[in-house]
């Protein structure tokens, strides 16, 4: 079961992954990054699961932080330059 | 009350799909934003939902990631449109134009 729905998180992370690289502008590739931190999370709630350890959602949580800070720090990058 | 978890966590990889393959074919910045924003939203509020009903024992934690999911996601997209939008782009089908 674990199985199944991971290998449908890794499609959607995929399917993600061809817009990231692909993406015309840096707003579509930094959109493309905050979709895949937020696809990262839940991957390591399911690996969370199946190995029945809690201490992977505790990375998960810095995980979420970090991406939330890259995703705003490129927004600010964008906006005002360096 | 685990088929009801695992319910809820194919139920949010639907989600995630639908957010993927959105992100892929809308023709716009914003209208990405949009796709990649809500649906992940509630596509990580159910695995979270799903995986509090498998063990009950983790639910401070899951419930610390989701109040933090709920806060951060909606933030950085707006910050990520807010940066969009002064950098000039504009929507590519305007109909109030």
């Amino acid at each position: 079961m674990f199985e199944l729905l991971t290998s449908l998180l890794i499609l959607s992370m995929l399917i993600t992954l061809y817009r990231f690289l692909k993406g015309p502008t840096l707003a579509d590739r930094v959109v493309a990054f905050d979709v895949l931190n937020i696809m990262g999370v839940s991957l390591l709630v399911l690996l969370a699961l199946y190995y029945e350890r809690s201490l992977y959602l505790d990375i998960a949580l810095v995980f979420g932080l970090i991406g939330f800070l890259g995703s705003t720090i490129f927004g600010r990058y964008i906006e005002k330059g360096i | 009350m685990d088929t009801l978890g695992y319910m809820f966590i194919f139920v949010g990889m639907g989600s995630f799909l639908i957010s993927a393959v959105g992100l892929v074919r809308m023709p716009d910045v914003y209208t990405r934003m949009h796709v990649g924003t809500k649906a992940t939203t509630m596509g990580t509020l159910l695995v979270l939902l799903g995986a509090m009903c498998i063990e009950p024992t983790w639910a401070m934690k899951l419930i610390l990631l989701a109040i933090f999911i709920l806060l951060t996601n909606p933030l950085s997209s707006s910050v990520i449109a807010r940066a969009t939008h002064a950098d000039g782009k504009t929507l590519k089908y305007d109909e109030l134009k």
